[in-house]
């Protein structure tokens, strides 16, 4: 009976995550195209030092500690998790138990110290949060929902860790009382923490007591595994696992280096070329005339996209820049947070509506204003301190090249500077032919 | 001071070993005309075989294509291109790290592939090999200087150790502010912002850098790029401090040491 429950559970739970992993890559791949499928070992190198080592976490050492904790158990927590989808399906009871044998207690043991380390980090996150309120925490992208969701998660964690314990500390004193499923006999796990926490806390219970909390910890464990891994594509916990595929794809070039738009260097090599035919075919006449620059998530990259849902919303970025600590408008981290939310409802409305409808909507307005967009020095603090090699910049200068290109949406005085360089040469007034006047005066 | 145009050494039939990028700034702007002069006489004195464009030169395009406006950038890069393809240049020096990076990165995509290196590279190279002493001039021993990065030379290109391995050849104090090299604040002008009032805030990108440099307590804050050299002015003046603070270009410091 139970191992049916749990195989219906199993499958559903893989389902729909399944089914929101498809509608997630659907989204991406609303994305403009771009090649990052060079240098793939730097790129796994990349990967190996950015999101498995934590390497840029530690540019801020104590939450970096702390979020190790939580990295570290939950991957190797894994492997409890592994044992107990075999006995949910096997009827089995600790199946690696007698297959490992001392080794299994070291493992168990190992877990349960790393759950212990998680338990308190996660309370150190939610002081944070709650009580500290630090800066990068309260500003005010984050009033709401993301915050909701930030509580809800680490909430999760501390049920999650409760049901680790209960389960072993509850299997510890039925083992010592001969009544485990384990084996019938008297005998001990010896895990390092439940081996001394279950009879601390379980001592009085009766053995069918026991056998029960036994099995609210097993259930309550996989529920919330269940749940946690249907919860992540609605979540900025998504980043658990884009986290990996974010850092592979991530920019390797300069970060100073700006995106050479190609449809312009055409239109460019026209105006320059005197012989140029004005009238000749476009080379690629099949090709939809794109606009230049992003009005919209689907004028982005996929990248973009995937960057949008990897953001852990963390704030580091916005901490870091130079406009947003000074007060203005623009946060690197809402312009994430925007392009997911804009993305979202540009997937729900093609799925529903038929790829391409149009709500009549857009980031660049209805999410992301110009005042924000002016105030971006493109200093790539953000890029810099981005734990997970997000790029909020790329995002910043695609939508300004709209504004500028195709509206002519610009502040007035960008208006005269840009006027300067094409008639003189230079930014300000100054003729080009004055241009060496400075070697000659004293 | 001696300034060859390219279009001279072509005349002479000869071709100089690097050619010096001034950019708009060190070309027009008071203040940054004086660093010019300062790398131009330690190019002098080094006998380094260069040459500028002069009056062929034009916008690197660097402002326009941050402030979202690619055609204006791409045709700048396409002429400026034109222009030192038909001298052959093979290596340049940048006085500013806004057309460093942009000359660097963004020109070989439209055909223009040349060595570029940051004025801060250059001075340090000729010291290190020997031809360039720093004697005879102001001396900077004990003086605590603080080096604010430019963000188009450190996070943008790396560059970190350059302009500091210059400032500590000063024999000077090095110090740093709380946030340097990959931490380093904006001085508030890149992206453009230098063209335009800054959005409403409560506090000038500037002044809360110069907070920064002066919490350092230095006696000089050196820079690396003329834009960072205005806002960082601008900064001090706001304290009140240029009575107290001076800021300059690393060349500048260097020339002064070498008694230039
Ligand atoms: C695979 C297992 C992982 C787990 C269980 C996990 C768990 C968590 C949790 C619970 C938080 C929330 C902290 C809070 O909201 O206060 C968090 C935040 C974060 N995680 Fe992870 N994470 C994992 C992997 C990663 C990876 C691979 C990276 C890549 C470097 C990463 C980067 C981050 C960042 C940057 C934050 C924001 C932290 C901050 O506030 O400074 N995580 N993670
Ligand atoms: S690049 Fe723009 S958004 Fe990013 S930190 Fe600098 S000013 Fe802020
Ligand atoms: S973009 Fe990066 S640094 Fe900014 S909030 Fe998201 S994860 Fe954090």
């Amino acid at each position: 009976m139970e191992i049916i429950l749990f195989a219906i559970l199993l499958s559903a739970g893989a389902g729909f995550f399944a089914y929101n992993a498809w509608k997630v890559r659907y989204n991406i791949l609303l994305g403009q195209d771009i090649d990052r499928s060079d240098k793939k070992g730097e790129r796994i190198k990349t990967m190996v030092l950015v999101a498995f080592g934590q390497k840029k976490m530690f540019s801020r050492p104590i939450p970096a500690l702390l979020h190790l904790a939580l990295y570290v158990a939950f991957v190797i927590t894994q492997i409890e998790l592994i044992e107990i989808a075999i006995d949910g399906l096997s009827g089995h009871h600790r199946f690696f138990y007698f297959k490992l044998g001392g080794f299994y207690s070291f493992m168990i043991s190992f877990i349960e110290i790393l759950s212990v380390l998680a338990f308190v980090a996660t309370l150190a996150f939610l002081i944070r949060r709650n009580l500290l309120k630090l800066p990068r925490f309260t500003m005010k992208e984050l009033i709401g929902w993301p915050t909701k969701d930030a509580n809800i998660i680490l909430i999760a964690e501390v049920v999650l860790i409760c049901c680790i314990f209960s389960m072993n500390g509850a299997d510890e004193v039925l083992y010592s009382r001969g009544g485990s499923h384990v084996e019938f006999a008297k005998g001990h796990y010896d895990f390092a923490i439940s081996s001394w926490m279950g009879p601390l806390l379980f001592q009085n219970f009766s053995i069918d007591a026991l056998h029960v909390i036994e099995r609210i910890g097993w259930w309550g464990h996989i529920l919330m595994v269940f749940a946690f891994l249907n919860y992540l594509p609605y979540s900025k916990h998504f980043h658990i696992l884009l986290a990996f595929p974010n850092t592979f794809y991530s920019n390797l070039e300069q970060k100073g280096k700006f995106t050479n738009m190609e449809s312009v260097t055409n239109e460019v090599k026209l105006m320059l070329d005197p012989n140029a035919d004005p009238y000749a075919a476009p080379a690629n006449p099949d090709e939809a005339p794109k606009r230049f620059g992003a009005k919209d998530v689907t004028d982005l990259t996929w990248k973009n996209l995937l960057d949008a849902y990897t953001c852990t919303e963390c704030g580091r970025c916005s901490s870091s820049c130079p406009a947003n600590v000074t007060g203005k408008l623009l946060s690197p981290r809402k312009i994430m947070m925007d392009t997911r939310d804009r993305l979202v409802e540009v997937g729900e409305n093609y799925r529903k509506h038929g790829k391409g409808y149009d709500d009549g909507k857009s980031l660049i307005g209805d999410y992301i204003t110009e005042e924000e967009l002016w105030a971006c020095t493109s200093c790539n603090a953000c890029v810099q301190e981005c734990p997970v090699n997000i790029d909020p910049l790329s995002i910043i200068v695609d939508l300004r090249r709209y504004l500028v290109m195709e509206e002519s949406k610009i502040p007035s005085e960008l208006t005269g500077m840009l006027t300067n360089i094409e008639n003189n040469g230079a930014p300000w007034q100054f003729a080009q032919s004055e241009r060496l006047n400075w070697a000659n005066e004293d | 001071m001696r300034v060859p145009t390219m279009a001279e050494k072509m005349a002479n039939g000869e071709s100089p070993d690097i050619l010096f990028w001034v950019g708009c700034a060190g070309s027009f702007d008071d203040r940054a005309k004086k660093i010019t002069k300062a790398i131009v006489k330690i190019l002098n004195k080094c006998q380094v075989d260069f040459a500028v464009l002069g009056t062929e030169e034009s916008c690197s395009g660097d402002p326009a294509k941050r402030a979202g406006n690619e055609f204006t950038f791409q045709m700048q890069a396409m002429m400026n291109i034109e222009v030192m393809n038909a001298y052959e240049v093979k290596k340049i020096v940048t006085a500013c790290p806004h057309c460093f990076n942009t000359l660097k990165n963004e020109y070989p995509e439209l055909g223009g592939n040349y060595e570029v290196i940051h004025h801060t590279q250059l001075i340090q190279d000729l010291i290190n090999t020997g031809k360039l002493i720093l004697e005879g001039g102001e001396t900077f021993k004990g003086k605590k200087i603080t080096f604010h990065d430019p963000c188009y030379l450190g996070r943008a290109n790396d560059v970190y150790e350059a302009p500091r391995s210059l400032i500590e050849k000063l024999d000077a104090e090095l110090v740093e502010m709380k946030r340097c090299k990959t931490k380093g604040l904006c001085c508030g002008a890149g992206g453009a912002q230098m063209f335009k009032e800054a959005e409403k805030g409560n506090k000038e990108i500037n002044v809360e850098r110069t907070e920064d440099a002066l919490e350092t307590q230095a006696e000089i804050i050196a820079t690396g790029c003329p834009f960072c050299n205005t806002m960082m002015t601008d900064g001090v003046k706001n304290f009140e401090k240029e009575g107290d603070v001076k800021v300059m270009d690393v060349a500048e410091l260097i020339a002064h040491a070498a008694d230039l």
